[in-house]
């Protein structure tokens, strides 16, 4: 045990100490400053610019900015749903796969472009290379970018100085930089990294039943680009994705690294690092608590396994605990802090069966649903998340002192505050929508019994939390209808999944970030108030105390009531179902 | 008008990003891994007279058809003794099809899944291993792995099997154990990750040194 909280100790520390850096450095990249790979992406750069033909000296409002991500984001979803359902002419299908059907695809289209990954198609026998490499791994990049850039034009928003035209920045330059000075160069990095510890990059085909691919460059984008997606269907846990301790290290450090680091870059962009290292410790704490929650839960066994006469305590040369679904060179450790990294943050690549968690330790990743990729979140889109919460905080902290609320100098009004709210809750409101949809109906009601009652809800209320969220993760056993068999084939042609989860997936992205890109404007317009000796300071541990409060307060017991039903009743009774 | 012009540009600018990103840059990757790691990048492949028989990373059976057949015409086979046993796979070790157990934590049906998985690992090591009991099993021999081709076992596992293949082969014990530690992963920088014995490469030296 003591062995397992140092790894999770020093993994921690290893965030900490890359935020500073990596957060610097992409605050200099958003303000166009001069980084140390201007010579190799700067021609890249301004080739692409002129390609799209356009001029990023000019800034955008927030109304043009969100026509940019909306309008970009479209392009993207209908190439790749073009991708995915002309399979069959595209080079680098050595196995021949069949084009995808309408509703998969529809539901894997919209799943990839709204960064979610959630996986109903099963990678290494449906899809080829090229649909994984030009289709799946660019939305892993673009997807990724257009998250970063709209946390961007949020900050820019806030720190917007009285100007006459409340610019955002420039849509296409924000894009373009966050791939080529972020993403790319950390990909190519980490790729070959990961392709040293053993993990795939080839273009030929099956050989003596391995299923092959090129797996490392798409790796290391799904879990920078907190997307998720596998090459193959049982994602990260499959030994050609994950290989080795090292590889596990690396790729959990992917997935936080960015979500942690623009906590600092917000703190550098709005001239305050106290300010970013304030947002860094509530999410921080709260990703802490899962954490040991989730760890010490897995290291018992589940009911099931002490009915069946299996004792899971620690043994000479065995961890113990639950290690059903897990792999053996990741441990309970590595699998249960990776389950808090990906739930944390939108990723949701697993290296483990969630399904298979205990009743107690499947509650970690549903509370980390709950708050809606607020701690950490997915790239960028866990910093606007947690700013709109901080809106919140201020807006609830200034009531309670009989002071008009403001932050970084911005009074906080009516407008602003109406669109955080709906910001914050279209997303709890698409999870119990579509989650009362799938449950009530007769179309989604089936698989509460085809898998053991109280898990079998767990698993639909999971899957709309997961979507909604833009996570991806599964309680993998949930087909949306019921289940064909016992060793589960996914839900292929289950219509009626695809499409509320589709839907889903795309409304809980888009809305709220036009919502956040809404707030933007209205903050950019404002004139900055110099702090007073009436301001409420947010950068102090009360502040910090007070929006984890917030978050929980709205996140978690939003679905209270719906978790006790499912996990918390497992974790509370030995009974079988 | 002006609108038409943003529909062009996002036209342009997902093309663009599509063939630097979805092309140029898998395909170099490609080319610079086969280049700087060829083994490791097609699979971490093992030859037997010439042939490629697996993966370094991949379990595989090691068991003896019976002869017989079950209901759906599939044959029953049986763990080989000669050679240590991966973890139980529900995939039966499928490589090219992965997919997750989930059981869930109270589920019934999981409850006869652990009961048969633990009974039959007993039934196999129990003669070889006099007094072994419930109590003595690892997890892992019971429980199936996240890929269902999870490569190692844990080491206690290991030390177990070891006496069954010492006796079946009739080697002196310590030599296979000796076997198990050279084949036994530590964790990276002494912390991250769990040692695991290498199911397949140790058969494979066990069936060279015999």
């Amino acid at each position: 045990m003591v062995q397992g909280f140092v790894q999770i100790a020093l993994f921690f520390g290893l965030i900490v100490a890359v935020t500073p850096f990596l957060g610097g450095y992409m605050a200099r990249v958003f303000r166009d400053d001069r980084t140390f790979l201007d010579a190799v992406a700067g021609p890249m750069e301004r080739f692409t610019y002129r390609l799209l033909r356009v001029d990023v000296s000019r800034g955008q409002d927030w109304k043009a900015y969100a026509r940019g991500v909306v309008f970009f984001s479209l392009g993207g979803w209908l190439l790749l749903y073009l991708i995915l359902r002309t399979q069959t002419l595209h080079p680098f299908n050595p196995e021949g796969f069949h084009s995808g059907t309408w509703d998969l695809t529809f539901n894997t289209t919209s799943s990839f472009v709204t960064n979610t990954n959630w996986q109903y198609y099963m990678g290494e026998t449906t899809l080829s290379y090229f649909s994984q490499m030009a289709g799946l791994a660019v939305q892993n990049f673009v997807s990724a970018a257009t998250g970063i850039v709209v946390a961007i034009a949020l900050i820019r928003g806030i720190i917007a100085r009285r100007s006459h035209e409340p610019f955002l920045g420039n849509f296409w330059q924000d894009l373009v930089r966050a791939c080529f000075y972020v993403l790319l160069p950390i990909s190519i990095v980490g790729g070959l990294i990961l392709v040293s510890q053993g993990t795939l990059q080839t273009l030929g085909g099956t050989v003596a039943g391995l299923a092959r691919g090129p797996v490392a460059s798409q790796e290391v984008i799904k879990e920078l680009g907190t997307n998720g997606g596998g090459f193959f269907n049982t994602n990260s846990a499959y030994p050609f994705e994950n290989p080795s301790g090292l590889t596990n290290l690396l790729e959990m450090f992917l997935i936080l690294c960015i979500p942690a680091s623009l906590t600092y870059t917000f703190g550098r962009m709005v001239g305050s690092r106290r300010q970013g290292w304030a947002v860094f410790s509530a999410m921080a704490a709260l990703f802490i608590v899962g954490v040991v929650v989730v760890y010490l839960a897995e290291l018992h066994g589940t009911p099931a396994q002490h009915a069946a006469g299996v004792h899971t305590s620690a043994i000479s040369g065995s961890t113990g605990g639950n290690l059903e679904g897990k792999e053996q060179r990741f441990g309970i450790a590595g699998s249960t802090l990776w389950a808090a990294v990906t739930t944390v943050t939108s990723c949701g690549a697993v290296n483990a069966a969630l399904e298979s968690f205990t009743g107690i330790g499947s509650l970690v990743p549903m509370a980390n649903l709950a708050y809606s990729e607020s701690v950490f979140g997915g790239v960028g889109t866990g910093l606007y998340t947690m700013l709109l919460y901080v809106l919140l905080a201020v807006f609830i902290g200034g009531l309670m002192v009989g002071r008009t609320p403001e932050y970084l100098g911005k009074k906080i009004e009516a407008r602003e505050i109406k669109l955080v709210g709906l910001g914050v809750l279209i997303t709890p409101l698409a999870i119990l929508f579509a989650s009362a949809l799938a449950l009530g109906t007769k179309y989604g009601a089936p698989s509460i019994w085809a898998s053991a009652r109280p898990q079998g809800f767990s698993e639909t209320l999971y899957a709309y939390m997961s979507q909604a969220n833009n996570n991806g993760s599964a309680f993998a056993g949930y087909t949306g209808y019921y289940q064909p068999n016992p060793g589960n084939l996914g839900a292929h042609g289950i219509t009626f999944a695809d499409l509320v989860g589709g839907v889903t997936m795309v409304g809980a992205r888009f809305i709220p970030i036009l919502f956040v890109l809404a707030v933007a404007g209205a903050l950019a317009t404002k004139r900055a108030a110099p702090a007073g000796a009436g301001t409420m300071r947010t950068d102090t541990p009360t502040f910090v105390a007070l929006l984890i409060g917030t978050v929980v307060l709205v996140g978690a017991l939003t679905f209270f009531p719906a978790l006790m039903i499912g996990p918390i009743a497992q974790g509370m009774t030995d009974r079988l179902f | 008008m002006k609108l038409s012009k943003e529909l062009t540009t996002a036209a342009l600018a997902i093309l663009v990003l599509t063939v630097v990103l979805g092309i140029a840059y898998p395909l170099a990757m490609t080319g610079i891994s086969q280049v700087l790691f060829n083994t490791k990048a097609n699979g971490s492949q093992i030859k037997q007279d010439g042939k490629v028989i697996g993966s370094q990373l991949i379990a595989k059976p090691f068991t003896i058809d019976t002869g017989k057949k079950d209901s759906d015409g599939n044959p029953i086979t049986r763990p080989d003794p000669k050679y240590f046993q991966p973890r139980p796979s529900q995939t039966d070790y499928n490589a090219a099809a992965s997919a997750f157990s989930n059981r869930g934590p109270n589920s019934e049906v999981a409850r006869f899944f652990f009961r048969d998985a633990l009974a039959s690992y007993l039934d196999l090591e129990r003669k070889y291993n006099p007094g072994l009991t419930a109590a003595k099993v690892p997890v892992d021999a019971v429980m199936t792995s996240g890929s269902g081709v999870d490569p190692d076992i844990s080491k206690a596992n290991a030390l177990i099997q070891a006496h069954r293949v010492a006796a079946v082969r009739g080697i002196p014990l310590d030599r296979v154990d000796k076997l198990v530690a050279e084949h036994t992963d530590g964790r990276f920088l002494g912390v991250f990750g769990e040692p695991g014995v290498n199911v397949l490469e140790l058969n494979m030296a066990l069936d060279k040194t015999t």
